[in-house]
């Protein structure tokens, strides 16, 4: 499965906001949310949003020039809690009050998944975009693992998913609220209850399916009075069978085939399980130059026949200065597996150009899929602002379908290396010493040397020497 | 290290193990999956299908298809980019329900850890060494030997390390460890020091070829003993097989051993919990690797699990051997150019402009015949046997696997007859310069063949110029001839692979009867094709297209007229 793995991730985003440009006029003001979606499976997913907005006298001129579009990945960074101090700075409350004060490192780091983002984009403050705002999202994904903390129960609360309650909402809050997913999976009764009871529920269109969320207002001060604090609790009414979780429409795999250090494959397989609709993906691939890919080797094979992708755009490497550049725009047939392959030949890199553990191999970076997935369920389009936050995350544009992008996995390829170790280091430094030794050696050694007499009386000692070969007596 | 200290974990691991005590016949695929998947794993299948090019009638299979399945243990927030791999493999004839046991075991033990940094792949097999082949090449997506198999589904990264867990019988007094794999190709003397720690610190009985480690190195028994394990540790290595389902993963640079638990009667027996704990151990280190294992040596032989010898040691010995064919090479040589001297019209000092090269001096013509002849008997040797069985088996009342192996020591023995052919093709001019030519050119041949074999393959190199290279040298076509026939055919390829036979089990102290060795002999050339069609194995190409030729050329000198 490859959905978005923890990865420092660095977009630089110049684009403007787009479809959803807003009436209201942002307040400087901060919104939080925490949604826990309870997955089959048993494990818990918790995912917190802030968001924060701020004017700003930056003027915008004109559209987005891509000339200043940047992307850039470090696959071989893994988020740690070094990551999480900082992110947790730069919210209104710290971790002091609201959502935050559930953000305590040694458990979120005890989970089976997690990822953070910091987005930070220009929003318009009126229909022409004459001045703009801010604004600053910040998203935390944690996955809690049923069989790490749970001992095999799956029943859940906030404290024994963060060893906090809540008591209190950050006083700079203009909205915060709690959604837990109680959507019932199965058809004929109830699988799950909360509590304490929510006051309202909250149904929408989610990645396609329809979902329904108890909600919990902090903002309410009936709900945190009653007992100075809140812990949410789920009980599983019919604990779930250990069957597969329900494989998502669109997902990815990637890895390096071949063996041996020359030649070697790059193969990406895209699956898209939807039993009826196709629907195109946009590919973006960026390869580092060591691998030099053999670009007449790509192909791209679905059920066994070629598919031959609608837009390519291939922007060679350069050796030491970019990376190869791949987009595809590739038809994903309905409920079918495509594969995308590229050859590559390991280049060999100069001695000072290896990593401190050249053993470990070097990192690709993964590819990124960006998809309209169509969903099973028609959403309507909603108003954003209104709309919790979570909502935004997977974009509906004309409700049929809905915006997903993917990052497979990094992968890790051994390039041919030499042999760092001591007697290697000890062969370079000798042979750099004798080198040196032995040239200047063997030019001294070579050399014949001359004494120059110092030339005195030009004209008259060539005058003296004609007249002294003539007497056939040697010259001065 | 607290696995199977709770008495609910051992009690399962004992419920597991007597589920798994029924014979093996095939695997409960159905089963396997939904235990992986409650203990939280990840698990998928892989369904294969191998027709083999004749019937394997020691591990009896021919048309093989079975399903292997492996369940994938994420580690927690990292990104599947590396993994280790616990396999095991299970076949009809060997049940390892002990050792799925185990592996259920560890794996639910392991699911509970949150230090792992690496993904790992618990893996069960169907038809032993096959099963893994054809999941290891469905993993790299390459297809090496012509098995038919489903892609995979699943997939965790560059694979660093392997460790195959075979536990034959219910009970454990010893392990023994294998390292020898696939064309003699070993893995990081570290992942060897790293097993060898484990056994001493859970105190357990860790052997070497089945033999225990000396204890005294002091007194002669030790280093005769270490003697011992050296050279069946070479017997093993020449033969080029993989002696544990390991031995296919070194081709994918996985470093990889295979464990197995051995009940050799002694007095004290083990539980699971300690082989458990001493796996466990071994995964937690290499969890922590940074690298793939490259520090150490690659290139070693091992008369004790504690001592070895390096390759800047035991190379100079091959050495050496092969320096006697080049100094016989060089001899032929100057008789050759005295010769040609005496025959053609004395000319100046022999200076640095020597004459054209003899063997060109003799004529080329009257050294292709034999070379080509000799090498059309290796291709001959290494096709025929497999792409002739059927006619064989309607002509003869044999079945494929031995009319594969008779065919193979009929051509083998049609090789010996050769003299008596091309004697007449070539041109009779200057008979000892004829032979003097050919004996030249075959010493090179062979001084290469075998530099290349023991540069790849030491213990083969060096088994096969031990025995070679004395026939090779003596051999011409004036003397005692029987007496260097007689030597010749006993230094052939096929006979060294007897003697090998007998030697081995020898030292295993298991002595073989003649009618015995003769049927293992049989047996061992039925395996050695198969393997080379099977696994990619390179002895058997080795012998019939380089080395078997070679050695006809030195048969065509001894007996050349």
């Amino acid at each position: 499965m490859a959905a978005a793995m923890p990865l420092a991730l660095l977009v630089l985003l110049l684009l403007g906001p787009g479809g959803w440009c807003l009436a209201e006029p942002p307040r400087d003001s901060l919104r939080e949310e925490l949604v826990i979606t309870p997955l089959p499976s048993g494990d818990v997913a918790a995912t917190f949003q802030f968001r924060t907005r701020w004017d700003s006298e930056l003027q915008r001129k004109g559209d987005t020039d891509h000339y200043f579009l940047r992307y850039a990945v470090l696959p071989r960074e893994v988020v740690c809690t070094e990551n999480l101090t900082p992110w947790k700075k730069l919210l209104p409350c710290s971790s002091k009050a609201g959502l935050s004060v559930l953000l305590k490192a040694d458990r979120l780091f005890h989970t089976s998944y997690h990822s953070q983002a910091v987005h930070i984009r220009p929003v318009c403050r009126n229909a022409r975009c004459t001045s703009i705002s801010w604004e600053l999202r910040q998203t935390l994904s944690v996955v809690f693992d049923a069989f790490i903390t749970g001992q095999g129960k799956k029943d859940w609360s906030l404290f024994r998913m963060f060893s906090r309650t809540l008591t209190e909402p950050c006083p700079l809050a203009s909205e915060s609220r709690v959604y837990v997913d109680i959507t019932t999976y199965n058809q004929d009764n109830e699988t799950l209850e909360v509590h304490p009871p929510p006051t309202t529920t909250y149904q929408d269109v989610i990645l396609g399916a329809r979902k329904t969320y108890a909600i919990y207002d902090l903002l309410d001060t009936a709900m945190i009075n009653n007992s100075r604090n809140l812990n949410i609790q789920l009980k599983w009414k019919r604990p779930p069978e250990n069957e597969a979780p329900p494989v998502p429409f669109l997902h990815a795999q990637r890895y390096v085939s071949g063996y041996g250090l020359q030649k070697g494959e790059l193969s990406t397989l895209l699956y898209n399980t939807h039993p009826y609709r196709a629907f195109p993906v946009l590919l973006l691939d960026t390869v580092p130059w060591y691998l030099r890919l053999y670009v007449h080797t790509l192909t791209i094979t679905s059920k066994g026949k070629e598919n031959k992708p609608s837009y390519i755009h291939y922007q060679p490497a350069q050796d030491r200065l970019q990376p190869h550049l791949l987009e595809m725009l590739i038809q994903l047939p309905a409920n079918s597996v495509t594969k995308v392959s590229i050859q590559f030949e390991r280049a060999l890199l100069k001695w000072t150009e290896y990593t401190p553990d050249p053993n470990h191999g070097f990192y690709v970076s993964p590819s990124v899929l960006s998809a309209l997935v169509p969903s099973m369920v028609a959403a309507k389009p909603v108003d954003w602002e209104e709309s919790p936050l979570f909502n935004s995350l997977f974009p509906v544009s004309d409700g049929s379908n809905y915006f997903v992008r993917l990052y497979t996995e990094p992968l890790l390829v051994n390039l041919p290396t030499p042999d760092f170790s001591m007697p290697y280091n000890v062969i370079c430094l000798t042979c750099t010493v004798v080198a040196v030794c032995y040239g200047s050696f063997y030019n001294l050694l070579t050399r014949t040397f001359h004494i120059e007499e110092p030339r005195t009386g030009g004209l008259a000692k060539r005058l003296a020497n004609l007249i002294r070969r003539a007497r056939g007596v040697p010259p001065l | 290290m607290g696995l199977l200290s709770d008495p609910v974990r051992r009690r399962a691991l004992a419920r597991l193990v007597l589920r798994l005590n029924a014979p093996l016949w095939v695997l409960p695929v159905a089963w396997l999956e939904r235990t992986m998947r409650s203990v939280g794993l990840e698990v998928y299948t892989q369904s294969f299908s191998r027709k083999l090019p004749f019937p394997d009638e020691t591990h009896e299979r021919y048309m093989v298809s079975g399903t292997n399945v492996y369940g994938i243990l994420r580690a927690p927030r990292a990104a599947s980019t590396e993994s280790l791999v616990l396999t095991v493999p299970c076949g009809s004839d060997s049940t390892n329900s002990q050792a799925v046991g185990l592996l259920l075991a560890l794996a639910a033990h392991f699911r509970g850890q949150i230090y792992w940094a690496k993904d790992i792949v618990f893996l069960v097999t169907e038809h032993d060494l096959l099963g893994t082949e054809a999941w290891l090449e469905a993993y790299h997506d390459v297809n090496v030997t012509g098995m038919q198999s489903s892609p995979l589904q699943g997939r965790a990264g560059a694979i660093q390390a392997a460790v195959a867990l075979e536990l034959s019988s219910d009970v454990v007094t010893s392990l023994d460890v294998a390292v020898e794999g696939l064309n003699g190709q070993l893995p990081n003397l570290d992942l060897l020091n790293l097993f060898q720690t484990f056994c001493q610190k859970g105190g357990l009985l860790c052997t070497l070829q089945g033999k225990l480690q000396p204890q005294d190195w002091t007194s002669l028994d030790g280093p005769l003993q270490g003697l011992q394990t050296l050279l069946l540790m070479v017997l093993r290595q020449a033969s080029g097989r993989p002696h544990g389902s390991h031995g296919l993963f070194l081709r994918y640079r996985v470093e990889a051993l295979t464990l197995r638990g051995i009940n050799s009667f002694r007095q004290y027996k083990y539980d699971l919990v300690a082989v458990g704990k001493a796996l466990e151990g071994m995964f937690r280190k290499l969890n922590h690797l940074l690298e793939r294992l490259h520090q150490s040596f690659f290139l070693y032989l091992l008369p004790g699990l504690s001592r070895f010898v390096s390759i800047g040691l035991y190379m100079p010995a091959v050495g050496f051997l092969l320096l006697v064919l080049g100094l016989k090479a060089l001899e032929l040589w100057m008789q050759l150019h005295e010769a040609g001297m005496g025959l053609e019209e004395p000319r100046g000092a022999p200076g640095p402009s020597v004459p054209l090269p003899p063997s060109q001096g003799v004529g080329l013509a009257s050294l292709v015949a034999p070379l080509l002849i000799s090498q059309a008997m290796g291709l001959a040797l290494y096709v025929l046997p497999v792409l002739g069985q059927h006619v064989a088996t309607q002509h003869f009342p044999v079945a494929e696997a031995e009319a594969v192996v008779l065919t193979l020591l009929a051509i083998y023995a049609a090789g010996l007859a050769l003299p008596h052919n091309t004697h007449r093709v070539i041109s009779t001019q200057a008979p000892d310069r004829g032979w003097m030519a050919l004996k030249l050119v075959a010493l090179i041949y062979l001084a290469l063949q075998l530099g290349c074999i023991a540069l790849t393959n030491f213990s083969l190199g060096f088994l096969l110029a031990t025995t070679m290279v004395p026939a090779a040298v003596l051999a011409k076509p004036h003397g005692p001839r029987t007496v260097y026939a007689a030597l010749l055919v006993l230094t052939s390829p096929a006979a060294t692979l007897l003697g090998s036979l007998f030697l081995w089990r020898e030292l295993q102290e298991a002595p073989l009867s003649l009618a015995e060795g003769w049927q293992l002999f049989l047996a061992a050339l039925a395996q050695g094709v198969l393997e080379h069609h099977t696994y990619g194995a390179l002895l058997f190409p080795l012998l019939s297209l380089g080395l078997y030729p070679c050695w006809l050329l030195f048969w065509n000198v001894l007996f050349w007229k």
